[in-house]
């Protein structure tokens, strides 16, 4: 399982919306390979009697009241904004997957 | 040797402001004039103002000479942040705060970003009286156990500055180390704070997860993250998370449970705790001189009174593979928000699809992306249980493992490093031994449990460090352990001779 291909690499950079250059994409697939190898002694684990633990803290859903407060004014939020056509942000073309 | 006032205390200078005998403006002018010397070539600090951090020591003047200095130990003392907190930069108008920093978490994505509010850490320290200095460099994301990850280059160690000081919080680390801040402020994931602290002599806390706010803190790895101080002793360490700790209803992770007093807490007493040693801790490729110090300091705890005993904490070994799948996984969902729209850099790329893909390949370094690549592999169709399931449930077996072992002892003593320092380099090119160098502090954090690192001396001419774990919740008893320990070892006063040879502070 833990030898990765070229094609998993480009899979994987396309699904995490990461450009990656030829090189990159060739030490990438080297150097995940060695990590998903070192990776896989937790297959020895016997977990079968084993839950998952997602947080160390058993926290129910935290809850506040529906109320308004203040907030980030307008300006305030869209101040570090690469690209803004006031009062929104604005975005470059989007075009259909697969154009 | 007396030590000059940028090396001291905080417990002995607060002493010092509140009798007169200093004033916080001389002492973040001596903090200053020790950042400017070693800019160069330390490369602590991505972004200092000193004109505010003078401001606010005269401001702390005045409050110490209406004195309020006896309430509030940290009045006048200058610290710095790490530059992952958020320091507000911006008023509701959107413009330029005077004195606001910018927030650039060691990567080139949030090159110039400036933050529109305050992270919790400033908004306590600021309530506390304390002086921002600036903000520390910082492994990319606080991804790395080097700084050699900061897309603005590595921050050298003082004790030898062809060395790193450890990551991700390298440059807080440094610099109190340095003499350039009275305390810092880091980030652990696994290890951040305390390997750092390790690796340059100086004292560094990781409080338990959920003891802390996070609000405003750059997320990594969210079931894992915690925030804490870098001093150098640990009642400084106490009094700094006695101003940080507590409920904090913006971070719904935190626990809202009463903080006890720290300082108090620290009555240079062991005798009769029961302190475990696990033995899988003393694990192959330590160093043999850090094996010495860390046994030796084991052996002085005994001399003070405690119940030594050795432990087993069998799933040691697998602590180093659950972390690099849940680490990776929570931060390629955590920097999903990078994505050149909202703030931060953007390519310009004419659309929006490309624009993503560029900013995203451009804005982050090697490390962030090989970590979004592997964590975004674990959370993929047909691996996810395989490898993000698999992580949670061993997970489950590591902290039952604490669980057990801490309900038969007080707290657990524990080598922080295997290594002591290493050359800038010599393991940037191989992330599996690079990441080996948290193989002692990343199951704490797996287990969510508080832990410290204190010197225990030094192995080739530079520092060890002795870590101290908990249980849950219970910070007093782990710096009751460690403040005994430094009263008795002797370390306290080490400090690293950075100042060029014939250069003494003015």
């Amino acid at each position: 399982m833990a030898r990765i291909t070229r094609a998993d690499v480009e899979h994987v950079a396309h699904l995490a919306r990461l450009h990656l250059t030829d090189a990159e994409i060739d030490r990438m697939q080297a150097q995940l390979s060695n990590i998903l190898e070192a990776i896989e002694t937790l297959q020895d684990v016997d977990t079968s009697q084993v839950g998952p633990t997602a947080s160390v803290i058993q926290l129910e859903n935290v809850m506040r009241e529906d109320e308004a407060r203040p907030g980030l004014t307008r300006e305030a939020a869209l101040a570090n904004a690469p690209l803004r056509d006031d009062p929104f942000l604005r975005v470059p073309t989007v075009l259909e997957e697969g154009r | 040797m007396t030590l000059e006032i940028a090396d001291r205390t905080i417990t002995e200078l607060g002493a010092f402001l509140r009798t007169r005998e200093l004033s916080s403006r001389e002492l973040t002018d001596a903090c200053l004039a020790r950042i400017d010397r070693d800019a160069e070539r330390m490369n602590t600090f991505l972004a200092v103002d000193a004109d505010a951090a003078r401001a606010a020591a005269d401001r702390a003047d005045a409050a110490i000479a209406r004195g309020e200095g006896d309430a509030r130990p940290l009045l006048g003392i200058p610290y710095a942040l790490k530059d992952i907190f958020v320091t507000r930069a911006l008023d509701d108008d959107g413009r330029d705060l005077p004195g606001g920093l910018p927030t650039t978490a060691g990567s080139f994505i949030l090159e110039g970003f400036r933050s529109p509010y305050a992270s919790a850490a400033q908004e306590r320290l600021d309530d506390a009286g304390a002086i921002l200095l600036g903000k520390t460099n910082c492994d990319e994301f606080a991804m790395g156990s080097s700084n050699e990850n900061s897309a603005y280059g590595p921050v050298r160690n003082p004790w030898d500055e062809s060395k790193v000081p450890g990551g991700s919080s390298g440059g807080s680390a440094a610099g109190v180390a340095a003499g350039q801040a009275c305390f810092a402020l880091g980030t652990d994931t696994g290890g951040s704070i305390r390997q750092p602290a390790s690796l340059t002599g100086t004292v560094g806390m990781k409080p338990t997860y959920g003891r802390v706010s996070r609000y405003g803190m750059v997320a990594f790895a969210s079931s894992l993250d915690q925030c804490g101080p870098f001093a150098r002793s640990v009642p400084d360490v106490a009094l700094v998370l006695g101003a940080l700790a507590g409920h904090d209803p913006r971070d719904s992770t935190s626990v809202d449970t009463a903080v006890p007093d720290y300082v108090a807490a620290l009555s240079g007493d062991v005798k009769g705790l029961r302190l475990g040693v696990p033995r899988e801790y003393f694990v192959a490729g330590m160093e043999p001189g850090v094996e010495v110090a860390v046994r030796a300091g084991i052996e002085t705890l005994r001399d003070l009174g405690a119940e030594i005993v050795e432990v087993s904490l069998p799933s040691t070994d697998r602590g180093l593979a659950t972390y690099y799948i849940i680490a990776p996984a929570e931060a390629s969902a955590n920097l999903a928000r990078f994505d050149g729209v909202r703030y931060g850099a953007s390519a310009g790329a004419p659309e929006l699809w490309e624009n993503y893909t560029r900013t995203r390949g451009a804005g982050f370094g090697a490390e962030v992306k090989r970590r979004i690549m592997l964590g975004t592999y674990a959370l993929s169709a047909g691996y996810y249980d395989a490898y993000y399931v698999k992580a949670q449930q061993v997970r489950t077996l590591i902290k039952a493992e604490f669980d057990e072992v801490l309900s038969t002892v007080d707290a657990i003593l524990a080598p922080t490093s295997p290594t002591v320092a290493f050359p800038i380099g010599a393991k940037f090119d191989d992330p599996l031994a690079m990441y080996l160098n948290d193989a002692c502090t990343l199951p704490v954090n797996i287990a969510g449990l508080p832990g410290i690192s204190v010197p225990c001396g030094l192995s080739e001419g530079l520092p060890v460090g002795l870590q101290v774990i908990g249980r849950a919740f219970d910070e007093s008893t782990v710096l009751r352990v460690a403040d005994a320990y430094e009263r008795a070892a002797g370390f306290a006063d080490l400090r690293p001779a950075m100042a060029p040879p014939g250069v003494a502070d003015a």
